[in-house]
Parts: structure tokens; sequence; C-alpha cells
């Protein structure tokens, strides 16, 4: 997060953004102060965690819950709170 | 005229703006009809009605739903306009500033009507003035004339690739919006060659290139819009006489920033915006005759406020009087007096000046306004000495 800002001489005018998709440019996981942590063995991967991440930082591969997105996650808990084997751990960063 | 060929015939000066619009047929003209812009919206819609444009017409239920749709279809693209007044701009306010920080080349012809309250129809400049510093770039027009050419020009203006800025072209209303003139109309295929057409840079209808426009913007990039804003907005001085010379080649009339009467060498001078310098006009005449060194000044443009061609034109003159159409509350002075003092700080020639409100709410301004006008400058020249820097002209005492 620390890249040189621009000039105005180098930014489109009006406050356009030009290129599609670029919020994922943005990290957003200094944000956090509690870093979700997932116990291997309790996890069923029902994926509520997934559904209800409010930032899509819940990873899935093969239709399995395979960890969090930490660039992008900014530990609000909420997959701590919805998991109904309580797998996830909220930890102090 | 050069290349021109047609004759003059009588309209009114919104007649003559809706014309304008007729001929640039623009995309989208999105409209709501407020006294004196009526005629404009109304004629305009007989031309939609009557398929002699292409233009998607939308008529909203508000002006800020006018402006909302405005930005939305320039942002979309098309080659959008609407028109206003008064009130109705006031009610589009919000948006009138977006339109100008997302840089879009609307043009907007505003028809000068006083700001209620009380309610009044009549004309000032309260209105416009009052969006001084919205970031529109702002044309004032003495007749129903120059509102048609002002209206044909600004779609270049807004829409030059180092400008894309709205431009809001106001006329006196009554006074020239319903006044009949003789007025000279292009060829509609030499005003379709001159605008063009419009190719936005990054219209939101092209899905191939998506781009986002509006999105938050706080502190770490804001300020670089804003700076941008205002550098193209000095732009505009530079870019201005291109324009200005491809207008008069193409339609041979010269315009500048400024328009001048006679101030060459005059002692005394007015400076008045939009159709009181006709009035002036034809008392500077009547003083030269006997031997009055009067002359005048007009701003064409307000916004960019053209300070050096003003301060230039000012060299030779002694005492200065500006005409305000509109009140601006500061106790300092009406906006064109306090624009004009901040001008003369920073150049090398000190007139004594000073400033008289006039015509609000449409009060009438007559030659003998005028001549009393010219008459306490010569006292003023006399005496060396400002008695009264702020007046009010034609007001009951």
């Amino acid at each position: 997060m620390a890249e040189k800002k621009k000039s105005w001489k180098e930014i489109p005018i009006g406050g356009l953004i030009l290129e599609a998709g670029n919020a994922n440019e943005y990290k957003t996981g200094g944000w956090r102060t509690f870093k979700p942590e997932k116990n291997d063995k309790k996890c069923i991967n029902c994926l509520f965690c997934w559904m209800y991440c409010p930032d899509s930082s819940i990873k899935v591969e093969d239709g399995k819950m395979a960890g969090f997105d930490y660039d992008h996650c900014k530990g609000c808990g909420i997959c701590a709170s919805v998991c109904p084997v309580k797998c996830i751990d909220m930890k102090k960063e | 005229m050069v290349n021109t060929k047609t004759k003059k015939i009588p309209l009114t000066g919104d007649q003559a703006v809706a014309t304008a619009m007729k001929q640039i047929d623009p995309d989208v003209v999105a409209a709501y009809p407020i006294t004196p812009q009526t005629e404009i919206v109304m004629y305009f819609s007989n031309y939609v009605a009557n398929g002699q444009v292409s233009t998607e017409l939308i008529p909203v239920e508000s002006e800020h739903s006018a402006m909302s749709a405005c930005v939305g279809a320039s942002a979309a693209g098309a080659r959008t306009m609407t028109a206003t007044s008064a009130n109705g701009l006031a009610l589009m306010w919000e948006i009138v500033y977006i339109a100008a920080s997302l840089r879009l080349p609307i043009v907007m012809p505003v028809v000068n009507r006083a700001l209620s309250g009380p309610i009044n129809i009549h004309c000032d400049h309260s209105d416009t003035m009052g969006a001084r510093d919205s970031g529109w770039i702002q044309i004032y027009c003495e007749s129903g004339q120059e509102a048609y050419e002002n209206t044909i020009l600004a779609v270049r203006i807004a829409e030059h690739k180092d400008i894309l800025l709205p431009v809001m072209v106001c006329q006196d209303g009554f006074i020239t919006s319903h006044a009949v003139e003789g007025v000279q109309l292009f060829e509609d295929k030499k005003v379709k060659e001159f605008v063009g057409e419009y190719k936005a840079a990054h219209p939101l209808l092209d899905v191939d290139n998506p781009v986002t426009y509006g999105p938050l913007d706080l502190q770490d990039y804001y300020f670089e819009h804003k700076r941008q804003q205002s550098e193209s907005m000095k732009g505009v001085l530079k870019i201005l006489p291109e324009l200005f010379a491809e207008f008069e080649k193409t339609f041979g009339i010269k315009y500048d920033f400024i328009d001048t009467y006679k101030l060459e060498d005059a002692d005394i001078a007015i400076i008045a915006l939009s159709s009181t310098a006709g009035t002036a006009r034809s008392v500077v005449d009547e003083l030269r005759a006997q031997g009055v060194k009067a002359g005048l000044l007009r701003p064409r443009v307000f916004r960019p406020f053209p300070n050096e061609k003003i301060i230039k034109a000012l060299k030779n003159v002694k005492a200065l009087a500006v005409l305000d159409r509109a009140e601006s509350f500061s106790a300092e002075g009406g906006p064109l007096y306090t624009e004009i003092k901040a001008a003369l700080y920073d150049s090398n020639i000190k007139p004594m000046a000073t400033n008289y409100i006039y015509g609000l709410g449409g009060r009438d301004i007559f030659p003998d306004d005028i001549k009393k006008v010219y008459s306490d400058l010569g006292a003023i020249l006399k005496n060396k000495k400002v008695a009264n820097p702020i007046n009010y002209l034609g007001s009951r005492e």
C-alpha cells in the first residue's frame, strides 16, 4: 500500500475508473484487527462461511473450504459466527 | 456574412436558441419547462414531435431529474442538452456540480431570471451568478442572435478534448428571450459540419471497455480531480481563441472573450453583461456626441474570467462603473464588481471603480439610468474620489 500516489496529470479526469474489476487490487486486509483461522479437523465444508462472507474472502477449491483471502478479509468475524461447528477462531493479529 | 446565405427572420431569443438546438440535433435533451425558458422546451418539443430532429426527448418531472438524466445520457456518450431558468437551476443545483465534476460536456441555455423569493419571473442574473463557481463555463449573450450563435459554439467548447466542461449559455429573461428580433440563421448543413459528430472518450455504452463514473473519491484523490477541473478551466482561456477563429471562418462572425465599444480612448467606462450593454452603447454614442469620452466593456465569457483581456482593454480608463444585475449579499458589491476589482489588484492600472446593483427582478434599466452612471463617473473623475463604492441604480430610496 506504500505505492506513490499519482499526480493530477497522471489520473483519468472526472474520477473515472477506466479499468473494470480493479477493486481486487485494493487490499483491505490491512484493516483487520482479528484474523480468522480454521481448524481443518472440525470443518465439515458446509460453505456457510463462503455464503456469508461480505468480502468474498473465503477461498473454495473443489467444492471445499480452502482457507481465507487475507489480502481482502477485514476480520469482521461473520464466518466464525455462522460456522455451525465453530471451526473458525478469531485471533488478534 | 461569409459562406452563409440565409436571410434574417424574426425570432424571439428563446426561438433562436430552440432553432440552434434543432440544427445541432443533440442525441438527448432532458428538460423541464420554466418561465422564461419555457418556449425553448416548447419549440424543441415540436421539432421532436414533427420528426425534424432525431433527439431522444426526456420529459422529466423536475429540474433535478432533468440534470440527472443529462448526466446519465452524457456519461453514456450522448451529445446532451437541457435548458432552464432561475428556480429550475436552483433545483438542479446538486447535479449541476456533479455534471461539471464528472467532466460531462452538457450544453445548457439558461434564460436569466430572478431567484425567489419573493417570487418573481423577470430578468436578473441571480440564478447563474449563484452557479458561477459550479465548474461550468458561462457565456452571457447580449441578444437573441448571440444566444443562437453561442449555443452552437458552446457544443464545440464543451466537447473539446482538452476542455470537457459543461457550458451555460445565458441570455436575459424576457428582455431578449421574448423580444422578437431579426436573427440571421446559419444553414443547417454548416451548423452540422461545425458541430460535427460527438465521440465520447469513455462512453458507458461501450460495453467492451467498461468504465466507472462517479466512484467514491476521498482524501487521497478528490483534491487532484478538483485540480484537474481548475486547470481545465484555465485552459479554456487558451483554447477558446482557436474555436473563435474556426467559428469566424465558418460563419463569418468574429468572437472574443469581451466586447468593447469606444473604449480605446475612454476616460470613463461601464462594464456590464448581456442586454444592458445594448442600452449602454446608445448612451455612449449620445455622450460621445457631446464630447464625453465614454466607453463600454461587456464580458461575454464570465467563467473562466478573462482577466488579462479585461485589464488590457481598460488600460486607458480612469474611472469605471461595474453594473451588476445580481446582488451577492457579500456587502462588498455584486459578483462582477468583486471579480473586476480582484483582477485590477494584480494589474499595473488602478482606475477608480464603483459598483451599481441594478435591474433586480426585471426592474427596467433606461438610458437615463445609464446616463446617471456616466455622470457619476464624471464627478468621480473631477473629484478624484469614489464617494459611494456600492450603489443601487433604480431602487427607490
